[in-house]
């Protein structure tokens, strides 16, 4: 779970990068800058997750 | 990106006066860390930050400013989309070729030397009263020597986040929320200190910190600081005129001001009276959301952004104590990482000037924190505690980290922990 989530983190950034190099037009770039930040947050939660529930394993 | 201006004496003179308040900051943070750590690792807590500052001046030294160079100096670049891309500096290593007197790139060497020892006493809060003092250091090299590094240029380097439009004036991304983010990871990966989270589940214990004046005067020291810090970086690195250091110093403050009092408020709102610490997390966490706009953002917009970085602070501290599981004892990742990218955040959606187009480069930033420093700084800590154990043993951690890696206590006159000292 835990390399998902940092795997996650690193792909909603690969989307954002791509939206500025790709995209030229505010909206879709926006759409796209959103979608990855979006996928960066739910990476982020699930490291998180991932630390939380490693505790609870060893209590 | 073009080289900075040369500027003229009367800035170069305001500029080397902000510089020689600016280490009053690191003080600052230095001390809160040990006043919100255990007694009896208070002489450890101060010897590591001292500690961090040497070993990032040094890395930084070696090879970080030779990463991170300056706008206008040698980088590579990568062709993308058509476009040439500036990704690393190409700079020589151990300054070489660096004029050492009043130019611009020397005195944004200087400014950077103390943003990178700001950077490294940033995670020291985190790990308090469980981080080794040596892999604290081994930690710190790596933060100073690449991380920092890589990410400054691309914001004041001419980088390619500067080529996208990201501004900011003082280090709100570069250095508080690359520091704050530095601590998440370091938090996550030593675990909670022993005690904190019960077995049985329930509500986390409450370890207050040991000397609340510590802290409180603490706060006085890192806003001087930061009036030099943010001073010298709007000058330097946004080419600011002298007659706009009124409103960066202005902006500052009244950040710092309103974030207090928002913690102070609503802590009492709360809790039926204030609560010392995290007013002080409030101020520090008003301080670093004020640096990435303080040139940009008008005095009633910097107040609101400071309101909001107190509100911010106050709530996300418990959040991340209580449901994120994240023992931070000095709140860095609330006051850096959350205060920070509110301030670059808030730039982009409030600055006067290219309203829309500004505020999805500020999220670009956001994102590559996220997307590359997190990663990057979790990955390098996670395989340095695989190659050496970050974290103290435990026997360590309830005798204190004085006694077991300094071999004396900071107040042996004063706390006297009976089982902490050896049997003669």
């Amino acid at each position: 779970m835990r390399l998902a989530g940092l795997l996650l983190l690193v792909a909603g950034w690969a989307i954002v990068l791509a939206a500025f190099l790709l995209l030229i037009a505010t909206t879709p770039r926006a759409a796209f800058v959103a979608a990855g930040v979006a996928i960066e947050i739910l990476g982020l939660g699930l490291v998180a997750r991932s630390h939380i529930s490693g505790r609870e394993a060893k209590r | 990106m073009n080289p900075p201006p040369v500027p003229s004496e009367s800035a170069t003179v305001l500029v080397l006066a902000c510089l020689l308040v600016a280490p009053l900051a690191i003080a600052g943070i230095a001390l809160v860390n040990t006043g919100l750590g255990r007694s009896r690792s208070a002489s450890h807590a101060m010897l590591t930050s001292l500690c961090a500052v040497s070993v990032a001046a040094a890395a930084y030294f070696v090879c970080g400013f030779a990463i991170q160079g300056f706008a206008g100096s040698p980088a590579h670049t990568i062709t993308a989309a058509g476009k040439q891309w500036n990704w690393i500096a190409a700079q020589p290593l151990f300054l070489r070729g660096l004029p050492l007197d009043a130019s611009p790139a020397c005195l944004v060497f200087w400014l950077q030397l103390l943003s990178v020892a700001l950077v490294a006493v940033i995670p020291l809060g985190a790990g308090l009263d469980r981080w080794r003092l040596g892999a604290a250091a081994a930690s710190t090299a790596l933060l100073a020597g690449l991380v920092y590094p890589l990410f400054a240029h691309w914001v004041w380097g001419g980088g390619w986040l500067a080529q996208i439009g990201f501004v900011d004036a003082a280090g709100g991304a570069p250095v508080q929320a690359v520091g704050g983010l530095t601590a998440l990871a370091i938090a996550w990966i030593l675990g909670p200190r022993r005690g904190k989270y019960s077995t049985e589940g329930g509500m986390p214990a409450a370890i207050p910190g040991h000397n609340a004046v510590l802290v409180l005067f603490a706060c006085f020291l890192v806003w001087t600081g930061w009036l030099g810090l943010n001073g010298a970086g709007a000058m330097l690195f946004c080419g600011a005129p002298v007659s706009a250091l009124v409103r960066v110093e202005l902006n500052t403050t009244l950040s710092a001001a309103m974030a207090g009092l928002a913690a102070a408020g609503i802590t009492h709102a709360r809790f039926g009276r204030p609560d010392a610490s995290l007013c002080a997390n409030g101020w520090i966490g008003g301080l670093a959301a004020s640096s990435a706009g303080c040139l940009f953002l008008t005095p009633a917009v910097a107040a609101l952004t400071g309101l909001v970085a107190g509100a911010l602070v106050v709530f996300t501290v418990e959040w991340l104590d209580i449901y994120g599981e994240i023992d931070d004892p000095t709140g860095s990742v609330s006051v850096h990482a959350v205060g920070g990218i509110w301030g670059v955040l808030a730039l982009g959606f409030f600055a006067r000037s290219g309203a829309p187009v500004q505020a999805l480069s500020q999220i670009a930033g956001v994102a590559t924190l996220l997307g590359f420093v997190l990663p990057l700084a979790y990955g390098l800590n996670w395989l340095l505690d695989r190659v050496s154990p970050q974290r103290v043993v435990q026997e360590a951690e309830r005798q204190g980290l004085d006694l077991h890696e300094l071999g004396a206590g900071a107040y042996p006159e004063f706390v006297i922990h009976r089982e902490d000292f050896p049997q003669r």
